[in-house]
């Protein structure tokens, strides 16, 4: 059996990305794949723990949380879509009308 | 005690729908019916004390606990006993008379609902005054009478008024709103006086602990006393603080009666005799109200003498009236002094109701010297007003004779110099108010008689009269002198009430019977000269008062401008008040220094807004490296924290 340490060193990494990608990156549907990243690194460590400590429960969860995520991720892109029709572009530089 | 509040809240609540849809008489009569039911129960409760024994005549009654807050519990509760009683008779009797009256006096008015309910209100008021069974219940009735005097001068708002640095009668409200203040103010600080010292406002824990807490003449219960004096000088116009009254007269005749004459002016009285045990202990305080009593009788009396407003002119002698008043609480005779109060109540209502009529049938015309002959077109107003004039002149048998003449009686035992003032301030009393009578009832008239239809007032103006003037007839009998062959049923009424405060005082009243005698002599013979020099300077030989005019000179001027003190206070208090309120307050105070500060904070929270609004760049992205550094000092700290 792998270890847990490695799974949690998978998550990290995973997570890290994810982090740096929505940080960084100007493209708002890229941005939306780190979120995305981050969120099945959440999963990933939930599962390893729920094996480890051998309640399924945590498994079942996970199941629950991607069905969820998947309507996210359509209401997300549906956001992404007006933005573009709106102004002809993707990259979040140009949508900064959120302040003063 | 309730009935007056309801006529106030149908009144003021419903009173405009009635008025429109039901007729002004109806607001009138539910008004006069409260009072009336008031006026009622008082009597009953009176009848009810009649029959028990003396030292049983004293009632509390809780309502509820008002304030309750640690070491202080004010009740509304409400305290009967002999004092209380006999204001309670005056005060429901009189105003239930002057309700009725006024339901003709008012009538044609649009704001016949406003008028009854703040009369009602006023009633309210003063029942709480008089039947409060602590100082800050009291207040509270004080107050509120303050509000409806202030609202009732007002009355017809948009109406002018002349006086110094007057121009319309709601400034006239506001000028007695605020010199009664100032007293007020001096009574507030006697009450925590009182509470610093007895740790409570009640009046049987306070009078109770008085004699053991402080000594005769010991300064806190001077102070106390002197205060609560200067309180009583405001409501009830003596002086320094009587320069209101005069021009209270701005507000309906009835009011004037009410208010100004019969009820609230007399609060000031009942206080100190309520308080008479502080007042045991405060030999000086007393003395100064004896000393202030009798200045202000003979100084108003004597601005009385030349005014030619007929208003004015009972005015000043209500004021003149109160001074007797005080005289006589001064020098500890304090049932004399409520039995003038009563007795005073009585006949002046009635001047005022009378003079009232006359206005009203004169359409609005108030200068004696448009007036004469109204004797054969008035035969009602002319014999009530007649009785009032001989009872308040102090003619045998009427009320003001027995009243007056206990009070300089007692003054007389207490000094001659007071009695000599009192006497002299009898003499000038007969003098303007026959002045006032002659030059109202009698000769030719000076009006115009083709044009006014002069006539008596209808009967419910006129009853009120006819049964005041009664009572200003038999209300002295019932305090007839023992010289006299009387009973002095009501200083033996009263005793038990102010039997703590006599223990007190040193002085003993003793004035034997020749004494007497020969004191209600000559202050007969003066009221009788009186009126015989006013008879002949205004009837007889009318060129004698133009003599009697130029014989004082220049006095007769300062007398007709009131001592100019109106001008005086204008000067030295109101001008300076104003000034300094304008440039140092307004302008300085308010506009640099309170405006500043607001402007102020504002620009701070400008200017740090300015450099702070750079963190919001728009860029969402910035504000999620925020949220990132955040969650790694967070966690960083939990990790190397413990």
């Amino acid at each position: 059996m792998v270890p847990l340490g490695y799974y949690i060193g998978l998550s990290t990494v995973l997570f890290t990305i994810g982090v740096v990608g929505v940080l960084t990156l100007r493209n708002a549907i890229v941005i939306f794949m780190s979120v995305e990243l981050m969120l099945n690194s959440v999963n990933l460590s939930l599962i390893a723990f729920s094996a480890y400590s051998g309640d399924p429960a945590g498994q079942i969860l996970v199941f629950f949380v991607i069905a969820v995520a998947a309507a996210e991720s359509a209401v997300g892109l549906a956001i992404i879509i007006a933005l573009f029709r709106n102004k002809l572009t993707v990259n979040i530089d140009e949508v900064n009308v959120l302040k003063w | 005690m309730a009935s007056p509040i309801i006529g106030v809240l149908i009144n003021g609540l419903f009173g405009s729908f009635i008025q429109k849809k039901l007729g002004e008489k109806v607001v009138g009569v539910i008004g006069s019916a409260t009072i009336g039911l008031s006026f009622i129960c008082a009597i009953l409760i009176f009848s009810n004390m009649l029959g028990q024994p003396d030292d049983q005549r004293r009632h509390v009654y809780d309502i509820y606990d008002w304030i309750s807050t640690g070491g202080l519990t004010v009740g509304v509760s409400y305290l009967v006993d002999q004092i209380s009683i006999v204001m309670l008779l005056v005060v429901t009797g009189v105003s239930f008379f002057i309700h009725i009256y006024s339901i003709g006096y008012m009538q044609g008015d649009r704001g016949v609902f406003r008028f009854f309910a703040y009369l009602n209100l006023f009633v309210f008021a003063m029942l709480n005054l008089v039947l409060a069974d602590n100082y800050l219940l009291m207040f509270l009735g004080w107050e509120g009478v303050g509000l409806c005097s202030y609202l009732l001068i007002g009355f017809w708002y948009d109406k002018k008024f002349e006086g110094v640095g007057i121009t319309w009668t709601g400034d006239a409200g506001m000028k007695a709103f605020i010199v009664n203040r100032i007293g007020d103010f001096a009574f507030l600080i006697g009450m925590f006086l009182v509470f610093a010292d007895f740790g409570s406002f009640n009046f049987d824990t306070v009078f109770g602990a008085a004699a053991s807490r402080f000594t005769t003449g010991d300064a806190a219960v001077t102070w106390i006393a002197v205060l609560f004096f200067i309180g009583a000088t405001g409501k009830s116009a003596q002086i320094p603080l009587y320069i209101w009254l005069p021009d209270a007269m701005a507000g309906p005749t009835p009011v004037s009666a009410l208010i100004h004459a019969a009820t609230m002016v007399t609060a000031g009285v009942y206080m100190i005799a309520r308080s008479a045990v502080l007042y045991a202990l405060a030999p000086t305080a007393m003395l100064i109200v004896a000393i202030v009593g009798a200045v202000t009788a003979i100084y108003a009396a004597s601005m009385g003498l030349v005014q030619n407003d007929i208003k004015k002119v009972l005015a000043y002698s209500t004021i003149s009236q109160l001074g007797y008043m005080f005289l006589a609480v001064g020098v500890g005779a304090f049932g004399a002094g409520l039995f003038h109060l009563m007795t005073h109540a009585f006949f002046k209502a009635l001047l005022f109701l009378g003079a009232g009529a006359i206005i009203h049938a004169l359409h609005e015309e108030q200068d004696l010297r448009n007036m004469g002959g109204l004797k054969t077109f008035m035969p009602g107003t002319y014999k009530t007003f007649l009785l009032a004039s001989l009872a308040i002149s102090g003619i045998p048998p009427l009320a003001g004779f027995f009243s007056k003449d206990e009070i300089l009686s007692y003054a007389f035992a207490s000094s001659p110099v007071l009695w000599v003032i009192g006497a002299i301030t009898a003499f000038l009393t007969a003098f303007y108010i026959f002045r006032l009578f002659i030059m109202t009832f009698e000769g030719k008239p000076r009006f115009d008689v083709h044009h006014l239809h002069v006539h008596d007032a209808r009967a419910t103006m006129l009853v009120p009269l006819w049964v005041l003037g009664v009572l200003s007839v038999v209300g002295g009998w019932i305090g007839i002198p023992s010289v006299l062959g009387g009973g002095e049923n009501f200083d033996k009424f009263l005793e038990p009430a102010f039997e703590n405060a006599q223990a007190k005082m040193s002085s003993v009243f003793f004035t034997d019977a020749s004494t007497e005698y020969m004191l209600m002599i000559v202050s007969v013979l003066l009221c009788i000269g009186g009126i015989y020099l006013a008879y002949a300077a205004y009837r007889k030989r009318p060129e004698l008062s133009a003599k009697l005019r130029r014989s004082v000179g220049d006095f007769y001027e300062i007398l007709l401008n009131k001592y100019y003190i109106d001008e005086i206070f204008q000067a030295i208090v109101v001008r300076p008040l104003v000034f300094v309120s304008d440039r140092y307050l307004r302008r300085g105070l308010d506009e640099i220094v309170i405006d500043g500060t607001v402007n102020g904070v504002g620009r701070i929270v400008g200017f740090f807004g300015k450099i702070l609004r750079r963190v919001q760049t728009g860029f969402v992205q910035n504000y999620a490296l925020i949220f990132v550094i955040g969650i790694i000092i967070i966690i960083g700290f939990l990790i190397y924290a413990h």
